[in-house]
């Protein structure tokens, strides 16, 4: 089986999660900036970061023979230093061009405040002078549905945003639906305790198609499961999809999006 | 699949889930009447899963939502806890 990881923070695991993830089959995994566990006091420190995600990374990725892309934004967490954001936003062109770059991302809301909304525009107004695409981050449990509506009015207030260069993600079954109807894609994300289980994940695709969702595990520094994408396709293969769908969900979806970057071209 | 293959598959791991809520429910239940708004929120979000309907993962996610569609003026705590402060204190 092949799959590609659209979403997972590597900078926060181990090389063991690389050796695994390539295992079972992983041939490119793609990493959103995000929230550190811990405000960053400047932004020379969101430098370093995209310094890391753009240079060191990918070389750490490439010693297991997978491919490493990323997405480089601020995220909502440290939206509410305002001052702090702007330099952050102000920094992001000169990394736009590197050759892992896929676009704007995870960028979003968490609580659903004025601040976290007008930085979320801020960085939608970069993708858009910079033709990038847009990876977006939910808010999570009781905010998700309000974040979820507000950050679609926004997209959709921005006519240069074009639909099928968005992924909203971490979508539940609340969600899925008004993104989907959007144009938009929608990703899935795996958690042990938040977000989707494998069977819910797997519930979603049957009753919502598969024509514009992804799964990731989104792993980071808390409970998440590298693996948790694999997973999801034995789950799906229990239920008796075929390998060939499977395929289509793990692989081949993500691909297709992602492809509308040209930077994002997979081995052979 | 069929119903057979949903119980054949999911039975015994819904059914540990179901335990766990009921002793969740107990040991909460030991503590007192509901005082906390999580408390409430999970009391209304149960009474769900014996309604009609068949989207019921929907309705218990939409239980716990916040429903108000303004932004919030000042985020002044990052984390979420999983059920609406205000609902059935306004």
């Amino acid at each position: 089986m092949r799959y590609i990881e659209p979403h997972a923070h590597m900078v926060s695991r181990v090389t063991d999660d690389y050796e695994r993830m390539v295992l079972a089959g992983c041939e490119a995994v793609c990493e959103p900036a995000f929230w550190a566990g811990f405000d960053r006091s400047s932004s020379a420190g969101f430098y370093d970061y995209f310094s890391q995600l753009t240079e060191h990374e990918p070389k750490r990725a490439a010693r297991h023979g997978l491919k490493h892309f990323c997405w480089l934004g601020l995220n909502s967490k440290e939206a509410e230093d305002v001052k702090l954001a702007e330099e952050v936003i102000g920094l992001l062109p000169q990394f736009l061009d590197r050759p892992n770059v896929l676009g704007i991302g995870e960028i979003g809301l968490n609580k659903n405040s004025r601040n976290e909304l007008r930085i979320l525009e801020m960085q939608v107004d970069v993708a858009a002078r910079h033709g990038q695409l847009i990876l977006v981050h939910t808010p999570h449990l009781e905010d998700k549905l309000k974040g979820t509506r507000l950050i679609l009015d926004a997209l959709k207030n921005d006519r240069r945003i074009r639909p099928e260069r968005v992924i909203i993600d971490h979508v539940e079954e609340h969600t899925v639906a008004m993104v989907l109807d959007t144009g938009m894609w929608a990703g899935m994300t795996l958690y042990p305790e938040t977000k989707c289980t494998p069977a819910r994940a797997v519930d979603m695709l049957e009753t919502y198609g598969r024509e514009r969702l992804w799964l990731n595990s989104a792993c980071d520094w808390g409970r998440s499961d590298p693996l948790a994408v694999p997973k999801t396709a034995v789950e799906m293969k229990k239920r008796g999809h075929l390998a060939a769908v499977v395929d289509e969900v793990v692989y081949q979806n993500p691909a297709r999006f992602l492809a509308q970057c040209p930077k994002f071209i997979l081995d052979k | 699949m069929t119903q057979q293959q949903v119980l054949d598959l999911y039975f015994l791991e819904a059914r540990h889930q179901l335990v766990e809520v009921a002793a969740f429910l107990d040991r909460l239940e030991r503590t007192g009447p509901p005082a906390d708004f999580r408390a409430r929120a999970f009391a209304e979000a149960i009474k769900i899963l014996d309604g009609p309907g068949k989207d019921k993962v929907k309705a218990v996610l939409l239980a716990f939502s916040d429903p108000t569609q303004e932004p919030i003026f000042v985020a002044t705590t990052k984390a979420a806890c999983g059920a609406w402060p205000g609902r059935g204190e306004a």
